[in-house]
Order: structure tokens, then sequence, then C-alpha cells
């Protein structure tokens, strides 16, 4: 690993001031558990290490009948799961959380860092760039091995997919995130808030690299809504999921009044299914609903080659969600 | 004096069951507080005075002619204290992440600083590194001679039924979790201290004595306790070497040099990929009578061997082809039990498949023609019928496709394998010292799978004194040399020159109390602590007494191994039985419950012995389904070289583990045989042809990722057998 600057501020004023507005030059540390391995691969080489762990205000969950969930940005997501109320209202939350099965990542990792880990994509992590180019310009990821790559938005020039597992469930709950930053805070859609870059010099995210990311706000939990998160992972140790889908779905009786389906590590953004969600509104949920849902949501999926599979297990995915949040179907 | 030397020769034999305290008993590992509490130190934990760090500059092509090196700036950066080009100017490299510099910094940042620093430039070549098709090979395909036994077109003609199928493993690597590395330091100009992470200790100082131009009895050799080889930790390596070169340079000071998690991944050891067409004949009653295969394969550049198929049964027709495949994937090392495991995928799937296509249960297939196992024939069968009953496989196996509503399909599988894991040479001192404490030294090593202990259990046994009053001194070239350890060769090696030295010691004690106790040497035995007289234990003297009359010296004797007796024997047989289930929505596998039924003769430690193989089942479990070094054929690099992807299994992943041991008069009397190697053999087979009972169709290659059982699966409905 390089050699960096460390500091520690404990206001996110100061933390803002310590950021340069220049990618690269500095980096955010809270869990480190993405950070560090980057560093150590010699993927990002910031001169300076920013700690957001000793902001008080980054810190702790709350939460009121009336405005719904704060998550501060810091928080781990041990802490996420050790709260009673996220258990009681935020069930595809949970799920998310859960799936992340290592004691140690839990421990360090922050629902902040969640959202802004980088893709995990083997040219990227190699040193290929986030849109893996050789110096010819051509798609590493086209030409070589995309088993693990995204089956959807997968129109170019990035073919990686968004890492993260709390981000599907997140949205699929309407949650925004306030971001601070030179010119003070504001929020934004955590929806809108990914991006799939057209250049290499573009980030996921709309994020300024003196921004930083404090709070997650998720909206009071409607009522007569269920949800869940299903995780189709190899391993039930550590690994990442190959596909993950949240639902959140608002009934009115016996029909669905409203619908979220959020798909994960599919595309460089999580990616919302309005074609699913539009065939569950207005129906009550049966098997062959859920199924209906299923496809719509890979219906404009495609194969770069050798990830053909992901996307029956993203329809997979898509239908045992619904069919855990509506209390039935098979679970992990 | 003959009559003497005939007695002696006839008390080299290991002592009867009602003569055993601790052999063959549950014994918990001797050095294992030493390593649950982190005290126990490993290579890696070598801290020496003013050491630097030592760093590699690898190559990042698979396939690449070195066209400018210049490492002047690195020479002159603060910090840096010697530079050492492995490779020069025209040098061909064959794959990606091979060396070409060394240095030697004050601290690890700074050695990588150096290595980014020093100019390289390549001349890409092309490179290959696809295997699975060796019509996609070219000339990097290399028949090898064409076997036949038998008459292998008759006996297909006669076979009423015939299985054909495909099936395979990818390569995989052996991924220690304690990387390889060494910490080397010259003390003057001729003597060098190596403390390396190794499976063989006694042999490292030959290795470097020639690259370093010192004798080898000036290099010493250590290593307290290693974290995983798996045959992969023989040799010195050239960065070994390295370590010690940049260490003279710099005055002699210690050099580190441990491999980071992807150079361990990319350069330190693969297993060969193994993939072949095979076909199966038989009569209808299930007598298998003809065997024809096509295997292909890669380890890199040098060429693969043909596989020992058909593996365990000596089908009597044969044809055998195998073309090896050269490749820019990396180095391939021995990885416990070579050859093995891949030989036993490809015959007992295909005589799954066969026994499928018969209607019949693999497990009855497997007990009818059990015979062409030859003269362990009798132990495969009884150990069959125990690990049947361990699985209830008879209650609960069913024809291919489990037939149960929903997505999750279970079924079972079978396997059996063999290896030999004979003794190897080793000396050993034994030491009574007059206190009554006894130590013993030897050259050895402890892969990690209880040798101290195996050691201290036969030493104590011998002397009839606890465990405890045994020290066990291994891992030091300053002790008498023993083996290196692989092939499943130590135990025998160990135990045996132990048990020589024991038995050489009392005979010397029991010479020296004869008198005392009014008795001739040979009425005394050793037991409970005591040395007495054999039917009259009212004359007897306390070990610690006994020793005493050492007056005052030391007795040190040589045990060795080969010697006099037969103490180790080859040929260790045994069987698995795999129970999963597969959500054929996903393709994901997981394991409910693996049975190994195992013999190794006798049975030093019965607690290591069981420890060794759910090891080995966790080890087979993870390459069955997790395992791959992925190559790209693009860069020609591992895409995987990291713990994230490539995927080992955890605690959560292997299911009910059941371990039965084979003991008894008849397993006993053969002595004692290694134990590493066989229980890492079957998982691969067992598991594969469960998934098939459970989906009905054969998932040819491991590992069987969720992408693999899926595309079986979607090509299910044409069957590989014709009736």
């Amino acid at each position: 690993m390089r050699a960096f600057e460390y500091v520690s501020p404990t206001t996110k004023e100061q933390a803002v001031a310590l950021l340069s507005s220049t990618w690269g030059e500095t980096e955010i540390l809270a869990g480190g558990t993405d950070l560090l391995a980057l560093m150590k691969d010699d993927v990002v080489r910031p001169r300076r290490l920013v700690n957001i762990k000793e902001i008080a205000e980054l810190r702790g969950i709350s939460f009121s009948a009336s405005t719904g969930l704060r998550i501060g940005a810091t928080v781990t997501l041990s802490e996420l799961l050790d709260h009673p109320d996220v258990w009681r209202h935020y069930p595809a939350l949970v799920q998310a959380a859960r799936g992340v099965t290592s004691p140690q990542i839990r421990s360090m990792g922050t629902v902040g860092g969640d959202l802004c880990q980088r893709p995990r994509c083997w040219y990227f992590r190699s040193g290929f760039g986030l849109l893996a180019r050789d110096q010819t310009g051509r798609s590493l990821v086209l030409e070589g091995d995309n088993r693990y790559h995204a089956i959807l938005g997968n129109e170019g020039p990035a073919y990686f997919v968004n890492p993260s597992s709390l981000a599907p469930a997140l949205i699929a709950y309407g949650a925004r995130l306030r971001i601070f930053g030179p010119r003070g805070t504001r929020e934004v859609l955590l929806e809108r808030f990914f991006r799939i870059p057209k250049s290499e010099a573009e980030r996921e995210y709309d994020l300024q690299p003196n921004e930083i990311v404090t709070e997650i706000l998720v909206p009071p939990p409607p009522v007569g809504m269920v949800s869940a998160t299903y995780e189709v992972r190899q391993r039930e140790v550590l690994d990442w999921p190959l596909v993950t889908a949240s639902v959140a779905l608002v009934f009115d009786g016996q029909r669905v009044r409203s619908a979220r389906v959020v798909l994960g590590q599919v595309a460089p953004i999580p990616w919302p299914s309005p074609e699913a969600e539009r065939a569950l509104v207005g129906k009550a949920v049966t098997e062959e609903v859920a199924q209906a849902a299923a496809d719509a949501a890979v219906q404009r999926a495609r194969s770069l080659g050798k990830n053909e599979y992901k996307i029956q297990l993203a329809r997979v995915a898509v239908r045992r969600a619904i069919q855990q949040a509506v209390g039935g179907g098979t679970r992990r | 004096m003959a009559e003497r030397d005939a007695m002696e020769m006839a008390e080299y034999k290991w002592p009867e069951p009602e003569r055993r305290r601790l052999i063959g008993k549950r014994i918990s590992r001797v050095d294992g507080p030493e390593k649950v509490t982190g005290r126990a130190k490993y290579t890696y934990d070598v801290n020496r005075p003013g050491m630097l760090a030592g760093k590699i500059l690898r190559c990042p092509y698979a396939h690449a002619r070195i066209a400018r090196l210049d490492t002047s700036a690195v020479e002159k950066m603060p910090g840096v204290q010697a530079v050492l080009p492995l490779k020069k100017v025209g040098d061909e490299i064959l794959w990606a992440g091979d060396e070409v510099v060394a240095v030697a910094a004050v601290d690890e940042p700074t050695a990588e600083d150096a290595i980014r620093a020093i100019v390289v430039e390549y001349e890409k070549l092309p490179h290959f590194v696809l295997d699975t098709d060796p019509k996609a090979a070219g000339e990097r395909a290399r028949p090898a001679a064409e076997q036949v036994e038998g008459d292998p077109d008759a006996a297909f003609r006669e076979a009423e039924v015939v299985a054909e199928g495909l099936y395979g493993m990818s390569l995989i690597t052996h991924c220690c979790l304690e990387a390889h590395g060494a910490v080397v330091e010259w003390e003057g100009e001729n003597n060098v201290l190596v403390h390396i992470s190794t499976q063989a200790v006694s042999g490292i100082a030959g290795q470097m004595a020639g690259p370093l131009g010192v004798p080898a009895g000036n290099i010493r050799v250590k290593q307290e306790h290693i974290g995983g080889g798996f045959g992969s930790k023989f040799g010195p390596d050239s960065w070994g070497i390295a370590a010690a070169r940049l260490s003279k340079m710099a005055g002699g000071r210690p050099v580190k040099i441990m491999l980071e998690r992807d150079a361990e991944l990319m350069v330190a050891g693969a297993r060969p990929s193994y993939y072949g067409r095979v076909r199966v004949g038989a009569k209808r009653d299930g007598t298998v009578i003809a065997w024809e295969s096509e295997t292909w394969g890669t380890g890199g550049i040098p060429p693969t061997s043909p596989l020992p198929v058909p593996y365990v049964l000596r089908i009597p027709n044969q044809r055998k082809r195998h073309i090896a495949i050269v490749t820019n994937s990396g180095p391939a090392r021995a990885w416990r039990a070579p050859l093995h495991p891949q030989a036993c995928l490809l015959t007992m799937a295909a005589l799954d498949d066969l026994a499928a296509a018969l209607r019949m249960d693999p497990l009855d297939l497997l007990l009818k023609n059990i015979e062409l196992a030859g003269e362990r024939a009798d132990v495969y069968r009884e150990e069959l019928q125990i690990a049947a009953e361990l699985m209830e496989w008879k209650k609960r196996w069913h024809p291919r496709g489990d037939p149960s509503p929903g997505p999750i399909k279970r079924g079972l599988g079978v396997s059996i394998h063999t290896w030999p894991g004979r003794g190897h040479a080793c000396r050993c001192d034994l030491t009574i010292h007059p206190d009554g404490s006894v130590e013993v030294k030897l050259g050895s090593q402890d892969l990690g799978t209880g040798t101290r202990t195996a050691i201290a259990i036969v030493v104590a046994d011998t002397l009839g004194i606890p465990l405890e009053a045994v020290r066990v001194r291994i891992g030091d070239t300053q002790y008498p040399p023993a083996g290196g350890s692989g092939g499943s060769t130590t135990i025998g090696g160990v135990s045996s020159a132990a048990r020589r030295a024991a038995l050489d010691a009392l005979d010397q004690l029991f010479a020296r109390i004869a008198p005392l106790l009014n008795a001739s040497p040979d009425q005394l035995e050793a037991w409970d602590g005591r040395i007495r007289v054999k039917g009259d234990p009212s004359r007897s003297i306390a070990w610690e007494h006994a020793c005493a009359r050492l007056d005052g010296m030391p007795l040190t004797v040589r045990g060795e191994n080969p010697g006099p007796g037969e103490l180790t024997t080859a040929g260790a047989a045994g069987v698995q039985m795999a129970d999963v289930s597969v959500d054929i929505e996903t393709g994901i596998v997981r394991i409910n419950k693996m049975v190994a039924v195992q013999d190794c003769g006798l049975i030093i430690n019965m607690k290591t012995a069981e420890s060794q193989c759910y090891g080995a089942m966790i080890m087979g479990i993870s390459y069955a389904l997790y395992e791959e070094k992925i190559m790209d054929p693009v860069t020609g690099r591992m895409l995987n070289p990291n713990m994230e992807f490539y995927k080992l299994a955890g605690l959560a992943d292997i299911g009910e583990l059941v371990v039965h041991m084979m003991t008894g008069e008849k397993y006993d009397r053969r002595g004692v045989i290694g134990l590493g190697e066989p229980p890492v053999i079957s998982p691969g087979a067992a598991i594969s042809n469960a998934v098939a009972n459970a989906i009905g169709v054969r998932v040819p290659f491991l590992p069987l990722t969720p992408e693999r059982v899926l595309e079986a699966l979607a090509k299910k409905g044409g069957s590989h057998a014709r009736v």
C-alpha cells in the first residue's frame, strides 16, 4: 500500500474541507472494508484518507411513525441489524443486511459505505479501469470472462454490476440520501443517486469528490405494505450475491395498489423494474402473477456471452422475493 | 548372539491392543493450546532484528519477452538495500505473474515503491490459456501414446449396455492460507539461516546449497508451524533463493519474502485440469467389461501425464488416449493425491452413469464389480456396507431424478478411492534424561496433521509413560533428517522411526535395571510409569528412579525408517458418500451430509485421523462446488487471485460430516499407513454423482457452479446412455 496522510475530523464541515475537489486525490474512510482492499491492490491511490467515523452526527438510527427511519451514514450493518424498528418495519432491509454473512464486515462495514463501495468487476480490480478497456479501447468484459457481469443496462460502455447489498431494498422503500458538500446539504432520491458512467472520468454515483453521504432517510412504511429481499448466493459464507431482488408491495385489500421491484447485481446500477411493477399493480398476487412479474423483470435482459444463467437467476429472485413478501414460496 | 538378534528383531512391531494406552485413542494435539491462543509461530510471524522487506516485480503478461529492463533508478532510492534481477533482456516469460526483479528495502511500502519504479518493457507474445477443448489448442495439444489392455473392441461388441459421458474438473490452486515464503539471513560469509514455510524441512538446505554456493551443512532451516502446503511447498522456490541473495547483497540482513495473496494464487501452484470422454461397457447383470477414455487437460507448460484410469477397479479391457494441452496458465504442482481426484471423478462418474443406464443402484454396481479392486476388495466391500448404513443409503436412495415436488431436489452419490502412503525415510534421536523426561528430535514437520502429537503418542506408549513426559522437537535441520511430508508418507515414517528408537532405548534401560530387579532384561516391561517384571508386577521400579540409574548421562538412541520389522505398509482404501440438495431453479448445490469410511492400517491418533478426513471432505467440497483458477482468454491472467472470487467452502457450506475409521486386528496388523491424501480423492466424484442422482442429469465439470448446473438441466432430455 502506498503511503498516505490520515485525518480524522469531528465535524462534517471539517471533513468536506479536507476532501479534494478532484477524484483520486482523497478518499473517504468509513468501515474501510472495501477501500483498504482497493488501496492494497493499487486500484485507488489517495494521498489523504479522511476518516468520517469520528463525526458524531453521522451516527445513530432513529425511527418515528410519522417521519420514518433515519440511518446515519456510518451506522454499521450490525447496528442496523440490532435495531428493533428496522426489524419491525423494514424486513427487506434486514434480509439484505443479513445476506452479508461475514461478522467482520457487518461489524466494520457501514450503510453509507455499502452504497458507495466500488464495483467488484475483476477487470476494474486488476487496474483496467471502471470501463475495463485495454489500450486499444476494446472492452475486456465483452471479449473476456463476463460470468459475473451485467445482464441489464449493459448497452455499454459499462458492464460491471453495482455491488451494494442494501441499495435494492432501500430503493424499494423509496429511500433518500442526504449529502453534505461545500455548498451545504442536498437530498437525492437513492434511485437517482446511481448512474451508469459513459466515460472513464465519470463515477458510478452522483457524488462530488468533496461531498459525503451523511444520512439515509427511509419513508415510514405505508399501511398494507409487505416487503422482502431474495438473494441468490452460491455460498452460505460471505459471497457476492449472483443476483438479488427486493420488493415492496402495498396492498389495497387483496390487490396490489403499488409495487416496487428492484434488482441488484444485475446492472451497473441497482435496477428498478417498472415492467415487473406493472405486472403486479392492480392484481392479487397469485403464483402466475408472481411469475409474470418475474418474466417481465428480465424481458430486456441480455447475455454478454457467459452470464446467460444470471437471467434465469434474476427471474427466480424476483418471483421468490414476491412470494416471500406475501408470505409463501421458497425461502432460503 | 544370533539368538539375541532374532529376539530383538521380533520385537519391532506395534503393541497388541491391550498394550495400547494411547495409540489409537482420541488424543488432542499437544500444540493445540499454542495454536488456538495465537502463540504458535508461523514463518509469517518470524520477524528478525534488522529485517528487510523483500518484494517481487511480476510480469503482467501471460507470454512475453523482456525487451528492456532498467533498475538503475531503483538502486539509488532511499531505503532500498538490494536489487536483484531474476530475468534478463531476451528472456521469455511463460505465465502472468512470473518473477522479473526482486528488491529488498527497509519496509514494505518502500519495497513496493521500488518495484513500481523499475522500468521493464515487454514484447508481448501470443498466449493461450484455454483447456476445455483440445481441438481449439492447435499445436499446443500434445497427444500421448495410446494405451491398450485386453481387447477393448471385442469387449464393447460384447457389452450389452454402454454408457458414454463427459466429465472433468477445472484448474484449481492450492490456496495455502499461509502463503509461500521465507525469511533468510547470512551469518558471516558462509552460514545461512532460513525460516521457511515448507513441507520438507530436511530437504530445503540441499536445494539451496547449489544456487547459493555454500555447503548444505552450512544452511540451517527452521519451521515451527506451517499454514498449509497441500503438495506445493517442497522447494525453496525462486523467491526463497532470491531472499537469500538479497540478504547477502544487503550484508546479511534478514530478508523476508512472503507471497501476497494474488501471487500465491497465480504462481505458487495449481492442480492440473483434466477432462475426458469416457465409454464404459457392461453385461446386463452389471459386470463391467470395457473401458475407453480420451482425456485432456493442462498444468501449464509441462505436459500433463495420462490419468490412472479406470480408477481402483481394473476393468479388463481398456483403451486410453490422452492429450496434454500446454498453456500459459502458470506452474502446476502436486496437489494432495496428484491425479487421483481427477481419475476418481472420471471413473466413478462414468460408473454412476452406467448404473443409471442399467437402472441399477450404483452402490450395487460397485459391489458387483468390487473384485476388480484386487487385493483390497474385501476392505471396500466392508466399507461400502458401513457407509451405506451411516448414510441410510438403502432407505433413502432413489433412481435418477428426485420425483418430489418443488424446486429442491435431493440425491445421493458414492465413490471409492485408494492411495499407497507407505512411510518415508526418517531418522530420529530419542533421549531419555536422568530426570525421567524424554526428548525426541527429528527434522520433520507438522503439516497441520498432528505429527508432533503422533510421535509423542508412539514414544509415550512404548516407554509406558504419560504423553506430557515426552517433548517432541521438529522443524530444524539440526535434528536428524526426515523425509518431506508428501504422498501421505509422514505418519508411517515418523511413527516407525520413533517406535524403533523407543524400543531400542527401552532395551538399553532394561539392561541397566534388570540386575536391580533380579531379572534378565527380556523379562522386563514398561507400563504405567514403571519398569516391572512381566507377570510379577510387585517387582518394579518407578520410571524416574530407573532413569536416575543412568548415572547422570542421558541415553540417546537413533531410530530409523526403513528398519527392522514391518511397521508401515502401503495401500489405503476408502469410501465416501454424499447427500446433496440442488435448487433446480438457481442451480445452487448444498451439501446435506457426507460420510467417509476410511482404512489407514493401524491408527496412531483416532482424533487427528478423523480430523484428516473432516479436513479433506471440506477441501473436497470446496473443489467440487466452488474452486476454479479462472483464466482470462483476453489478458491471459488469472481473474480471481483473491479470496472473494477464488471461493472456498466455509463452515456453513459443508453440511454434516460423518467419519468412520476402520479398526480391528486385520487393519492393525498392516501397520501404519498415511492418511493425508486418501480422503480428499472421492468428494468430487461422490458429490457429482449425488447431484446427478438429484436432478436426473450429469453436470460434466467441477466445480458444480449454478451456471453449469443450469446448463446441464437445460440440455436434459438427451441422455448420454445407449442401451
